[in-house]
């Protein structure tokens, strides 16, 4: 395996899902949150499908499982809402995200990172920065700004709701029976 | 911003002192005689110079100084403000706020040549005028003696008139000899440091004219006192001795307090000065936003109350309802701006683009004192500037190309703006040639927007312009006009919760209206239920709430049309639309909600009741989705999406023309 090729320690934040450990970079991380109730944005892109009410402001709510292709699985009590603030294309943005578990915050040496393999992973290389090792477990450390700026196929159809709307309508409508 | 910056107060001063040199300016191109217009313009001009040096603005000051020169002689009636003059003043305005605004980026050698152009307009005037001056005035060289009694407003000096300044400047004009008049002195412990006591008696030798003792007071003339009589002329050498103090007050008949009273012009001036304060745009975002939290946190206090039983809680919690009701009205009156300062800035991009383009245009502004939200005034500067452009440039015909087609030379665009419910109504209505159907058409079904030969109502068509790329094709644009950045000036306006409609009548003109609403802060919602959702309707789009019963449901399956009073009126299942999977409640209600003339009716599962919506937009990862226009939090803390009507009953209402055209 490659050597990370940045010679800096990283501060992370570890996180749960599908018994998957993850990790985001500390300098994002502006809250962690119990559950907290969802509004479902109906029609609204799969992977952020959700808004939820963080001190007054309406910050959109996204699932990693969605991006990772992973089954949706309902709340449990150790369930926890990850509030990131982000760079999206300039602009700063704060989402959250969910999940399974929360750990800790941990700074990980330099060593203990390295690039991930070209091959062999279950995620897409785009979404990960590197691969940091904790004892004998691995961690995937997330390029989350790349996870919310790109947009696969999966939301794709959202690009275009307008047609996809006056597809529904027709087909709520009955219309060609008529 | 920093209030406190000298240097930000001066550009904040030097901003509103350029709008208003630009408006007299341009009101003086239609009643060039105006002296009120004149002495305005030149008050504006002699401030920017002072205020402009005292900052440290040197080459604002310099500029200013010649230009203000030169304005003199327009004021002095030298000098008839001609449209060419006007212009060149309007450019040297316009150096000016370059100056002001980005010093790095004027150019020295353009500004030599506007003040070129003005003295060019300045000699040819004075060497024609010299010849035929009035003999009215007697600005001979004999030397009069003027005696000149004053006072300044006690507070004068706090608003920064100096009375040694204007002795001074007195004396310049001739041989002075100054007497302080000290009658109005109160006793020492009665004094305060702050305000002015004192009088002036001054005898004025002089060769000048009454008018130009005037002068020396034309900032304050119209707060003080001022009495200047004539005493003697040449050769006449019995000057009087200053008037002993001991009758100090006797000959003016000082009033005890000196207010302008003299000068009830003057004194609505003085009020209005006192009563409004400059305060930075960003204090008053703030206030909104502890508003909007406010009404939020209210709005849970009233969902607590109405669950207890207590008496004392319901009427407190009544009366906080009413509080931080009133509290948001006002606030939000106090960022109503009248929209004519838009409309004021038009008045000279019509001026310049008719210039450019060799048209003749008037602009009729109506319902400039229509009030809206700072916020929304703001943006719709770029909008209307891409209409009015397309007005002028593809709208209005040339003068004889009209004079060819019976019309009046002179072309006219009319900006209209007038409240409608609560919302605002602007149009933009030019006697232009007005737009081209075929040619729209052509281009629209070349473009694949319309199947060829499609039956569309004249919305649906006009729509076409809007689209993104239909604009910018050139061979529309250069045969039948329009449309330059028209699918900006849509976005612009969804962005402000507003619609466009367009109407147009060949060879006669077009109207392009913008509904837009108040205030991008806060709404009256009405809260509904779909499904397990809560949503929030904009209460000014809501026509009436009606029961869909069951009998109708049934019957309406396949066609969804309701009858309301003998209307058909087209209707949306927002359980359908929302992928709602809970059973539908047994009794849905129909909310029937319209934008502009357009009706449609959305199904629902409850109406929960009126709600205060304080609007927080969407982050740009649901930009997307355009059936909401924002989200809100609710009393118990949840958020509620904001649906936007105008989005949904444009679909509903297409689907309608559809189904009537299939019909």
């Amino acid at each position: 395996m490659a050597k990370w090729n940045g010679n800096r320690s990283l501060e992370v934040l570890t996180l749960e899902l599908e018994s998957e450990m993850f990790a985001v970079e500390a300098l994002h991380v502006r809250e962690i949150l119990d559950l907290v109730p969802i509004t479902d944005v109906p029609r609204g892109p799969p992977f952020v499908n959700g808004l939820i009410n963080v001190r007054g402001k309406v910050v959109p709510l996204a699932d990693l499982r969605v991006r990772f292709g992973m089954e949706m699985k309902p709340p449990t009590i150790d369930t926890r809402i990850v509030v990131l603030e982000l760079d999206l294309n300039g602009d700063p943005v704060i989402v959250g995200i969910r999940a399974d578990k929360v750990h800790e915050v941990i700074e990980v040496a330099a060593s203990a990172l390295q690039e991930a393999p070209k091959v062999g992973m279950r995620w897409r290389p785009e979404y990960i920065r590197c691969i940091g090792r904790r004892g004998d477990d691995f961690m995937v450390v997330l390029d989350i700004a790349r996870v919310f700026s790109a947009a696969p196929h999966e939301d794709a159809n959202i690009d275009a709701p307008v047609a996809e709307q006056q597809a529904a309508w027709a087909g709520s409508e009955s219309l060609k029976e008529h | 911003m920093n209030a406190s910056d000298p240097d930000q107060v001066f550009l904040q001063e030097a901003q509103d002192l350029l709008e208003q040199l630009e408006h007299s300016l341009l009101d003086l191109e239609s009643t060039p005689g105006d002296g009120d217009l004149i002495d305005t313009a030149f008050r504006a001009l002699h401030t920017i110079k002072g205020s402009g040096a005292m900052f440290g603005f040197d080459a604002v000051a310099a500029f200013t100084h010649h230009v203000e020169n030169a304005f003199d002689l327009v004021r002095k009636g030298k000098v008839t403000p001609t449209g060419e003059l006007i212009a060149v003043a309007l450019a040297a305005k316009d150096h000016m706020r370059m100056l002001i605004d980005q010093p790095a980026n004027a150019s020295a050698s353009a500004g030599d040549t506007i003040l070129e152009d003005l003295q060019r307009f300045m000699t040819a005037a004075i060497g024609s005028a010299s010849e035929e001056r009035p003999g009215g005035e007697p600005v001979a060289t004999e030397q009069t003696v003027w005696r000149i009694r004053f006072r300044l407003p006690a507070d004068a000096m706090a608003t920064g008139t100096n009375p040694l300044l204007l002795l001074d400047e007195l004396r310049t004009l001739g041989e002075a000899s100054v007497t302080a008049l000290t009658g109005g002195v109160p006793s020492l412990e009665a004094i305060d440091p702050g305000l002015g006591y004192l009088s002036w008696d001054v005898t004025l030798r002089t060769d000048q004219s009454r008018a130009a003792i005037e002068e020396v007071f034309l900032f304050v003339i119209d707060e003080m006192e001022l009495d200047i009589e004539q005493i003697a002329t040449d050769g006449d050498d019995a000057i009087p001795p200053p008037i002993a103090q001991s009758d100090d007050d006797a000959p003016l008949k000082f009033a005890p307090v000196p207010a302008a009273r003299q000068n009830p012009g003057g004194e609505t001036r003085e009020t209005k000065s006192v009563d409004t304060i400059r305060v930075p745009a960003e204090r008053l975002d703030e206030l909104m936003d502890r508003v909007g939290q406010l009404v939020i946190a209210q709005s849970r206090l009233k969902e607590i109350a109405a669950a207890s039983n207590d008496a004392a809680m319901k009427s407190v919690t009544e009366d906080i309802e009413r509080l931080s009701l009133e509290l948001r009205d006002t606030t939000m009156g106090v960022r109503m701006l009248p929209i004519g300062q838009l409309f004021g800035r038009f008045r000279r991009l019509i001026h310049d683009l008719a210039r450019d383009h060799g048209k003749n245009i008037e602009l009729v502004a109506v319902g400039e004192e229509t009030e809206l939200d700072k916020t929304v005034i703001e943006r719709l500067n770029d909008p209307l500037i891409h209409l009015i452009r397309n007005s002028v440039d593809h709208g209005i015909e040339d003068p004889a190309t009209r004079a060819a087609s019976g019309k009046v030379p002179l072309g006219r665009i009319t900006l209209a703006a007038r409240h409608i419910g609560s919302g605002v109504l602007i149009s933009i209505l030019d006697d232009g040639r007005g737009l081209d159907r075929a040619r729209i058409r052509a281009r629209a079904e070349e473009n694949g927007l319309f199947a060829p030969g499609a039956r569309l109502t004249d919305g649906e068509l006009f729509q076409a312009i809007f689209q993104p790329g239909f604009s910018t094709a050139r061979e529309v644009t250069s045969l039948s006009g329009r449309g330059v950045g028209m699918d900006v000036v849509k976005r612009a306006i969804d962005g402000l919760r507003g619609t466009i409609d367009v109407a147009s009548t060949a060879g006669q003109g077009s109207e392009i209206t913008l509904r837009l609403p108040l205030t991008l802060a806060i709404i009256d919602g009405l809260l509904v239920r779909v499904g397990r959702g809560r949503y929030v309707i904009p209460l000014s789009a809501v026509e009436e709430c009606v029961e869909l019963s069951m009998e109708e449901d049934a019957r309406s399956r396949g066609r969804n049309f309701l009858n309301v009073r003998g209307d058909l009126v087209p209707f949306l299942r927002l359980r359908e639309l929302f992928n709602a999977t809970t059973p539908p409640d047994r009794y849905q209600k129909v909310v029937i909600v319209s934008a502009g003339d357009l009706r449609v009716g959305l199904v629902v599962d409850q109406v929960i009741g009126d709600h205060q919506t304080v609007i927080k937009s969407l982050s740009k990862l649901h930009a997307n989705i355009k059936i909401f226009s924002g989200a809100t939090i609710l009393g118990d803390g949840a958020v509620a999406l904001i649906l936007d009507i105008a989005h949904l009953v444009e679909h509903g209402q297409r689907h309608e023309e559809r189904l009537k055209a299939a019909s």
